[in-house]
């Protein structure tokens, strides 16, 4: 479990570049650093479910991010929270 | 296979229902009672809420920590679905709900979600440019006030709890509910007195 609080960052990671598959982790925010809002739930993983695999639970977080530094237009939102599953999270560098 | 996207949708659905209770999968009575769940939802199950929790600090309170719970409260079918999530707008923030991936929206509490939440326009912008959006929708945000957005990504469905507009005081629930719009609940508008 991650704390609320924790910095993490979005695994830079393209499942999609490998074949074929269901990802809930938007591109946008891969790579970027973030911090956990807090822990909302533990759920099958919708990865495998997607393809009627047998789907280990998995903890789902709120994660906050400040999205100015990925978007170039400086029009971005003041702060972004998207539901991300812990095995996407790592150690913020 | 080949004709299958050319193939009128009330046959497909009908084959579809036809392997559910082949399969044993689910009853017809089983599928006519999760029709009859979906169409129930509406954005005036949403206002209601909003209404009470304008209202009724308690209900608010058990809102915010469990919107499943509050809906199911107001007799709201919830049963096998995703868990609600409340977000309060306060002097301080306003949310705003997309989901970027695809739909994912509270049907339960707000029906179908409108054309414009599906689009590819609204889903970039949103996260992009949310503040030339909301100007779009003639929402201006007070200064001060943050914009938060939600993207609504995986296993919970969100709506927002809108600020209770000035110039209502003393209104029933009744009266408040009807002027919650579907959009004050996802974030593109703000609620206003008549």
């Amino acid at each position: 479990m991650i704390a609320p609080g924790t910095q993490v960052r979005v695994k830079l990671n393209w499942p999609e570049t490998r074949g074929p598959c269901h990802i809930r982790t938007p591109h946008y925010v891969r790579g970027e650093t973030g911090v956990v809002e807090r822990h909302l739930g533990d759920f099958p993983n919708p990865e495998d479910l997607a393809f009627a695999r047998p789907a280990a639970v998995v903890s789902l977080y709120h994660v906050r991010f400040d999205p100015k530094p990925f978007w170039p237009e400086g029009v971005a939102p003041d702060e972004l929270v998207i539901e991300i599953f812990e095995h996407w999270l790592e150690a913020a560098p | 296979m080949s004709g299958i996207l050319e193939t009128p949708a009330e046959r497909l659905l009908e084959a579809v229902r036809g392997l559910l209770t082949a399969k044993g999968i689910m009853t017809t009575d089983e599928i006519a009672e999760r029709i009859r769940i979906t169409d129930g939802g509406s954005p005036a199950q949403g206002a209601r809420m909003v209404a009470k929790a304008w209202t009724d600090p308690d209900y608010k309170a058990l809102m915010l920590r469990d919107g499943t719970a509050a809906a199911e409260m107001l007799a709201i079918p919830m049963r096998g679905l995703p868990p609600l999530g409340v977000l309060e707008d306060t002097e301080a923030v306003h949310n705003l709900v997309v989901c970027t991936l695809c739909s994912c929206y509270p049907r339960a509490v707000l029906g179908y979600p409108p054309f414009w939440f599906k689009s590819a326009a609204y889903r970039a912008r949103a996260v992009r440019d949310p503040r030339g959006l909301l100007g779009e929708w003639g929402t201006v945000l007070p200064d001060g006030q943050k914009l938060r957005v939600v993207d609504s990504t995986a296993d919970y469905r969100w709506m927002v709890l809108p600020q209770r507009p000035a110039g209502t005081e003393g209104w029933s629930e009744a009266q408040l509910a009807a002027i919650v719009r579907e959009g004050d609940m996802i974030g593109v508008t703000v609620p206003k007195a008549g």
